[in-house]
């Protein structure tokens, strides 16, 4: 309790409200819900929010096809430059009709991941079959991720919501560290989000949706693109699936690497 | 007035093992004019009969919307069901803003259940004095949902809570296989053929005192918001009700659940609540 003068002070007033506030009894409302303390209280020195993502993920690719979703990361986690954790998938099921995609600060997406998880348990706790679906998912992410960046506090992390509703209907959208969030039928973070967005954009049929084989395509010959690109990819990616067939994380698939190329070019 | 020595307080029980004041409070539902609900596959509908306290007055609200999936009618204590309401339409305003969708009826009317206990369960407490039937709409379809002082709460396909609403389950009951299939103007047709049943049989059938009772319909379902219909939209149908059939005016001395031949005014003076059962018995 450095240069905390009023530490040695007494207490105004004991056993009672504080001055201002009335008595509680019991019953009446409920108090107001206290946030956490991390959130809220000021270590004796001070606190200090993270303010830049320590071991990241990098691109993450959702493309929305006319019956399903299709996201794809590869399964770096890097430190820094460091290619660190070289094996650790970044696309989840969330449950059967939500599958997320994070990159940005690992830990970060962990830790949200934890939350999801628990929510997906209390759904199945009431026992009555209705579980989340996307476009709530990613509602309540950007409640939360808002939330965070106006505590001060954000979470680093970017991702991608994506999904079926009951009657199959396609739903993928990006959420970022501020909780500003966008649907479309290609959505990306990261490099990828210059890499493989035009790349795809530039293949959609103006008068329908992408098939599930255009979809698992592009997705490949995007994957290869950010490889190749982006210095923080690795060949080995995974592909997570989602229509109302059902729901999961395919993979590791390998980029089809193909370096004969390299030796034609000159000047670096 | 005490009726035994165990229903000073909602704590204590009686050593049949039953809670008095509890078992009053459901008493406090059947003072309340009766409202039926019930629904088709795609389709929750209520039907609320409202009467006026005095003449000068005007009538209660029966009826009310929550959100655009989800209304409730009452019977009972209309200052607690606006208590309950206003925690209705703030859990489904807070999901609605989390979530970005309708609150499942199911899981509303659990909390609701979860939140009347309390109440039941503590010494400052009274239970609220209000039964609820919930018609909503949600993925799984519409609902009908009945909520009762001791925070019991029943899916059912249709019922009917209030004064007198033994008539109106028995007519339900009678016609219950033909819902399911029912178009939506049939459905409300029965609706109001149901709480029809419900009404002193030489009031429903002189014209003059008719006016006295106003009936007040809401529907909610599959593209359909919560809506409580216009009386224009409510006088089509109750026209529409006269030509599908008279209502059965059965003899409704014998077999009533309730209390055996209820006084035709609850307010003609205080009256002991009779209790029959100890807990809530469903046939």
């Amino acid at each position: 309790m450095l240069n905390n003068y009023n530490s040695l002070a007494q207490p105004l007033w004991q056993n009672g409200p504080a001055p201002g506030e009335f008595y509680k009894f019991t019953g009446g409302q409920m108090p107001v819900q206290q946030l956490p303390r991390e959130l809220t209280t000021v270590g004796p020195y001070g606190t200090k929010h993270s303010t830049a993502a320590i071991t990241t993920g990098s691109s993450v690719l959702g493309i929305r096809y006319d019956e399903g979703v299709m996201l794809a990361a590869d399964t770096l986690v890097s430190y820094g430059s460091l290619a660190r954790y070289q094996n650790i998938e970044r696309v989840f099921k969330i449950n059967k009709n939500i599958l997320l995609g994070g990159s940005g600060d690992f830990a970060d997406i962990q830790s949200i991941k934890r939350n999801i998880d628990q929510k997906m348990i209390e759904d199945q706790c009431c026992d009555d079959n209705i579980e989340m679906k996307p476009k709530s998912l990613a509602s309540w992410m950007t409640r939360v991720l808002y939330n965070r960046r106006s505590r001060m506090n954000p979470l680093y992390i970017d991702v991608v919501v994506g999904g079926v509703d009951n009657e199959g209907t396609p739903y993928l959208a990006n959420v970022d560290l501020r909780g500003r969030s966008h649907e479309d039928y290609v959505v990306a973070t990261g490099f990828a989000r210059h890499l493989a967005i035009p790349l795809v954009r530039e293949k959609k049929p103006k008068d329908r949706d992408f098939t599930v084989v255009e979809a698992a395509e592009l997705i490949r010959t995007c994957m290869e693109v950010l490889y190749y690109r982006d210095t923080r990819n690795i060949s080995q990616y995974t592909v997570g699936v989602c229509s109302l067939n059902g729901c999961g994380v395919e993979g590791p698939f390998q980029v089809n690497e193909n370096w004969t190329f390299a030796e034609t070019i000159k000047g670096y | 007035m005490f009726r035994n020595q165990y229903d000073s307080d909602v704590t204590v029980w009686s050593p049949q093992g039953r809670l008095h004041q509890v078992e009053y409070a459901m008493e406090a539902v059947k003072l309340g004019t009766a409202t039926v609900g019930l629904k088709n596959k795609e389709t929750a509908v209520l039907v609320a009969l409202c009467k006026p306290t005095s003449e000068l007055s005007a009538t209660q609200r029966k009826i009310i919307p929550i959100d655009d999936h989800l209304g409730i009618s009452i019977a009972g204590l209309t200052a607690d069901a606006r208590v309950l309401s206003r925690y209705l339409r703030s859990e489904c305003l807070n999901y609605k803003h989390s979530y970005d969708s309708t609150y499942p009826v199911s899981r509303l009317i659990t909390n609701l259940g979860n939140k009347m206990q309390t109440t039941t369960q503590r010494y400052d407490r009274r239970p609220y004095g209000v039964g609820l039937l919930v018609a909503g709409y949600d993925e799984r379809g519409p609902h009908i949902y009945q909520v009762t002082p001791s925070a019991t709460f029943f899916n059912c396909k249709a019922n009917s809570i209030g004064s007198r609403s033994q008539s109106a389950r028995t007519y339900l009951e009678k016609k219950l296989n033909e819902f399911l299939d029912c178009s939506n103007d049939d459905i409300i047709c029965h609706g109001i053929q149901a709480i029809r049943s419900t009404l002193p049989t030489d009031e429903h059938q002189s014209k003059e005192n008719a006016g006295q009772f106003n009936i007040t319909v809401a529907i909610v379902g599959k593209n359909q918001p919560f809506k409580i219909l216009t009386d224009e939209e409510v006088k089509i149908y109750l026209e529409m009700a006269k030509q599908k059939g008279i209502p059965p005016n059965q003899p409704k001395d014998d077999d009533d659940d309730d209390h055996p031949s209820p006084p035709e005014e609850p307010a003609a003076g205080p009256r002991d609540p009779e209790v029959l059962v100890a807990t809530e018995q469903r046939p």
